[in-house]
């Protein structure tokens, strides 16, 4: 089933609801994601940044009692029209999660992990070397590929994964606050590697850091939860926009610091 | 935009197809093991249900083994497994209850106490029969106790030592700190704070533990037939110093006979000892609900 | 906090220290006992030892201690029990990996609840009876539907009873060591497409190989020291052989025959059984120690 949405947008939400059993997580959410920028979602702890996220990629579906309402739209299409394979929707919507998370392989087999599921038939030493450099890690580990992922730093271990959500050719990469266990010179590297990504993939960033939406973000949205504990959209636009201007009198006591 | 994912001939969404199928097949192997263990259990307790039931009567309770199948029967056995059960129970809740305190309270996490564990672990691995030899050298022998209960009772005492004193390690470290703070700051000691406050607490565990551990040393053979030997005993103990037999020796002893009768007797034994079991890991759930729900309240 | 107060205030400093005495000695029996499975072992061994060379011993192929001339080579009991040992692993490791990995990936809240009770009732059967289950059981429908003219006394059912019995113990284990897997690890594959079972066979099982691999062991020590169904259902012949429908017999079932006669103490037969004992210990001991070694060294830190 396509919709019809402007081509420059890779994610399309309406009315978007999330429950938990019987908590509402989010109500009415509409929102675009345009390609090949980097979208962040900002908010206060709990108010539901992370479950949205988790909308993009169905990792929600892994949850027993997670229902979701209302369109999530993917290149047009219904991301959860019952046809539709979770399998094949995260094999083509890269993850990076909050805590680096390599599988306790070597290094090379981390990356190469996504291409051989997937039934790659070509050579996988290529992929992994291109994934690898794309993540600015290759000069760091190109000796050492058949060591532990664990022998990394925290940083390289977040950009191993990064690699490794690389080596499948997503079309999106979803960040659910990838640095947020890393010390500040590793965010900084971190940071550089999402900015030149976003030249070639969408990004949708969650981050409970503001300096860092401000920082890398191209767009904005802004979250909080009601007084039932329900997540929804307060304001999205233009990343120097809402930090500079923000239309909504909530946006500018989060981002001025006199709230969350 | 997506590389030649696909197979030398199958798109991807065909290969998607194939890895969930193999999925399903997998799911169906992975429930179908699970159920092997289950199947054997239900084979194994209608088994002994069709074989034995026939043979159990009061008589069966009452009279002493016989040559003739039809009038054999288990007191002896069930009196020396209960006078074995109950002299074990004496023997290792008080040294399994000391060793946990003495482990949980008295010691740091030091050397002295990584070797304590790490002996009750592995003592936990030696085989039964292991056992079985130390108590035949110790107390039958060289202690001279001969093949009494009292004998047996102490090789099985040190056979189940290490689950009664794992399950009250547990229970002592279930209990809240909280609680021994608020006695010291009351001015206890340690030994009367463990006496007033960690015991008490820990009782039910403990007792689960212990209840447990015996359910195990009712259904031990290996060992017991080192300390007692196979024999044909026409009484039931009254001392702690005289010879006796238990309920798997006498199992043991019906199974080895070839005629189709004494397997019918060794299976209404084996009836009998299993409920005995079972009454006891009931009563032993019973109280860890039990517990558990006041523990909640 | 009334009853603390209400302690008796005369308790002095010379009764905790009997207390820790008493505390202390009672924790002294769990290293005495080893100490004492130790010596015995080992003084009774050696008065074996002073007849049989111990090359004799663990070189001969022939054990025939209850009639003449007596032979105390110990390889067909070892050979016995890792006929024996080896089949129920032919069990026990996929039917109880198959097991973890449903119980700890597929089944459902309310499956478990029912099957893991199930399978600890399974690990509290006591031996002798599954000796009597493959007995009087599996011997008959093996000699009925596989192989007609097998003995009743054999390595085969044996070890499949046996393989069955440690299934809940390596099931247990395995599962501890998968519920210990980190979901993030889980979520990490999902997020690459994986299906289900590739998360669980690509992930999951390899994650937690070492705690797999230590129930493994552990359980095939098991088997290694069980005794009355080998006893019961293996028969008494000590024989080298690798035919599963061979009467065989394990260093546990001689233990068990010699001391079902009485034996005079001191004789040399009667020392022949703390010499098998030994030989038992030490190889559980071995495999216990290799399986706490497997957790330790390959333990991931995920």
């Amino acid at each position: 089933m396509v919709q019809a949405t402007a081509p420059s947008e890779v994610f399309h939400v309406r009315d978007l609801n999330f429950y938990y059993g019987m908590f509402r997580a989010l109500r009415g959410i509409n929102l675009a994601i345009p390609r090949q920028r980097i979208f962040a979602l900002i908010g206060p702890s709990g108010c539901g940044k992370s479950t949205l996220l988790r909308c993009f990629n169905r990792m929600n579906d892994l949850i027993p009692g997670a229902r979701v309402e209302g369109e999530v739209l993917f290149n047009g299409a219904d991301l959860y029209a019952p046809e539709v394979d979770p399998a094949e929707i995260r094999y083509r919507i890269g993850m990076v999660f909050q805590k680096p998370n390599p599988f306790p392989k070597s290094i090379f087999d981390n990356v190469a992990f996504g291409p051989r599921i997937n039934g790659y038939t070509g050579d996988i030493a290529e992929v992994v070397e291109r994934a690898l450099r794309r993540a600015a890690l290759w000069d760091e580990v190109k000796d050492r590929l058949k060591q532990s992922a664990y022998a990394l730093s925290g940083g390289q271990q977040q950009r191993l994964c990064i690699a490794r959500a690389l080596a499948v050719e997503p079309e999106v990469i979803l960040m659910d606050e990838p640095c947020s266990a890393l010390d500040p010179a590793a965010t900084l590297a971190i940071e550089d590697l999402i900015r030149e990504l976003s030249k070639e993939y969408a990004i949708v960033l969650v981050t409970h850091n503001m300096q860092q939406a401000a920082r890398v973000s191209d767009r904005t949205a802004f979250l909080m939860m009601d007084e039932s504990r329900s997540g929804f959209l307060v304001e999205e636009g233009e990343t120097e926009e809402i930090f500079a201007n923000p239309h909504d009198k909530r946006t500018e006591a989060y981002i001025t610091g006199r709230y969350g | 935009m997506l590389w030649p994912v696909l197979g030398p001939r199958l798109t991807f969404r065909q290969r998607l197809g194939v890895r969930k199928t193999l999925g399903r097949a997998a799911y169906v192997f992975l429930l179908g093991t699970t159920l092997v263990g289950i199947a054997t259990l239900a084979a194994l307790l209608l088994d002994i249900l069709l074989d034995g039931l026939p043979w159990l009567s009061v008589d069966f309770f009452t009279n002493y083994p016989s040559r003739h199948p039809e009038q054999a029967g288990i007191r002896a056995a069930l009196f020396g497994t209960l006078w074995m059960a109950a002299l074990t129970a004496l023997l290792c809740f008080p040294i399994g209850v000391a060793t946990a305190v003495y482990l949980e309270e008295y010691t740091s996490q030091n050397w002295l106490s990584r070797i304590f564990n790490t002996n009750i672990s592995n003592l936990a691995g030696v085989p039964s029969i292991v056992y079985g030899l130390l108590g035949l050298a110790i107390f039958v022998h060289t202690l001279s106790l001969g093949r009494s209960v009292l004998a047996g009772a102490l090789t099985m005492t040190l056979l189940v030592l290490p689950v009664v004193i794992v399950s009250a390690q547990e229970a002592i470290r279930a209990v809240p700190d909280a609680h021994r703070q608020g006695a010291y700051a009351l001015g206890a000691t340690k030994w009367q704070t463990v006496r007033n406050i960690v015991l008490p607490a820990a009782l039910p565990g403990i007792l689960t533990g212990t209840i447990l551990a015996m359910a195990r040393a009712v259904g031990e053979a290996a060992p017991m037939i080192a300390i007692a030997a196979l024999v044909y005993l026409t009484f039931t103990p009254v001392s702690p110093l005289d010879r006796f037999t238990v309920l798997p020796i006498q199992i043991f002893n019906w199974v080895s006979r070839p005629q189709a009768e004494w397997q019918g007797v060794a299976a209404a034994a084996i009836g009998v000892l299993l409920v005995l079991m079972l009454g006891m890991n009931a009563a032993a759930i019973l109280l860890r609900n039990k517990y558990q729900r006041r523990s909640e309240e | 906090m009334a009853t603390v107060w209400a302690l008796k205030r005369r308790t002095t400093r010379r009764n905790e220290q009997i207390i820790f005495l008493v505390l202390f000695l009672s924790a002294m029996v769990s290293i005495l006992t080893t100490v004492g499975i130790i010596y015995v072992l080992v003084s009774e061994s050696l008065g074996f030892f002073q007849q049989v060379s111990l090359w004799d011993f663990l070189m001969g192929s022939q054990w025939t201690p209850l009639f003449q001339p007596q032979h105390f080579g110990v390889l067909p009991l070892v050979g016995g029990t890792l006929l024996v040992t080896g089949l129920s692993a032919l069990v026990a490791l996929p039917v109880g990996l198959g097991s973890a990995v449903y119980l700890s990936e597929y089944a459902p809240e309310r499956a478990r609840r029912v099957l893991k009770p199930l399978l600890e009732v399974l690990a509290g059967v006591p031996t002798v009876v599954y000796g009597y289950f493959a007995l009087t059981f599996v011997t008959p429908l093996l000699q009925r539907y596989l192989f007609h003219d097998m003995i009743v006394f054999n390595a085969l059912s044996a070890g499949l009873v046996m393989g069955i019995m440690i299934i809940p113990l390596v099931a247990a284990l395995s599962e501890d060591a998968m519920v210990a897997v980190p979901r993030s690890l889980r979520e990490g594959a999902y997020a690459l497409g994986a299906t289900k079972f590739e998360v669980v066979s690509k992930v999951v099982v390899p994650s937690a190989l070492s705690g797999v691999v230590a129930a493994f062991i552990l359980g095939l020590s098991r088997a290694i020291g069980e005794t009355m169904l080998v006893t019961i259902a293996a028969g008494a012949t000590p024989r080298l052989t690798l035919d599963p429908r061979e009467s065989i017999q394990a260093m546990t079932a001689y233990i068990v025959q010699v001391s079902l006669g009485e034996t005079p103490h001191g004789t040399l037969v009667y020392h022949s059984i703390f010499a098998v004992g030994l030989t038992l210990f030490v190889m559980t001991l071995g495999m216990n120690i290799l399986g706490q070694w497997v957790v330790h060294r390959w333990r991931a830190r995920y």
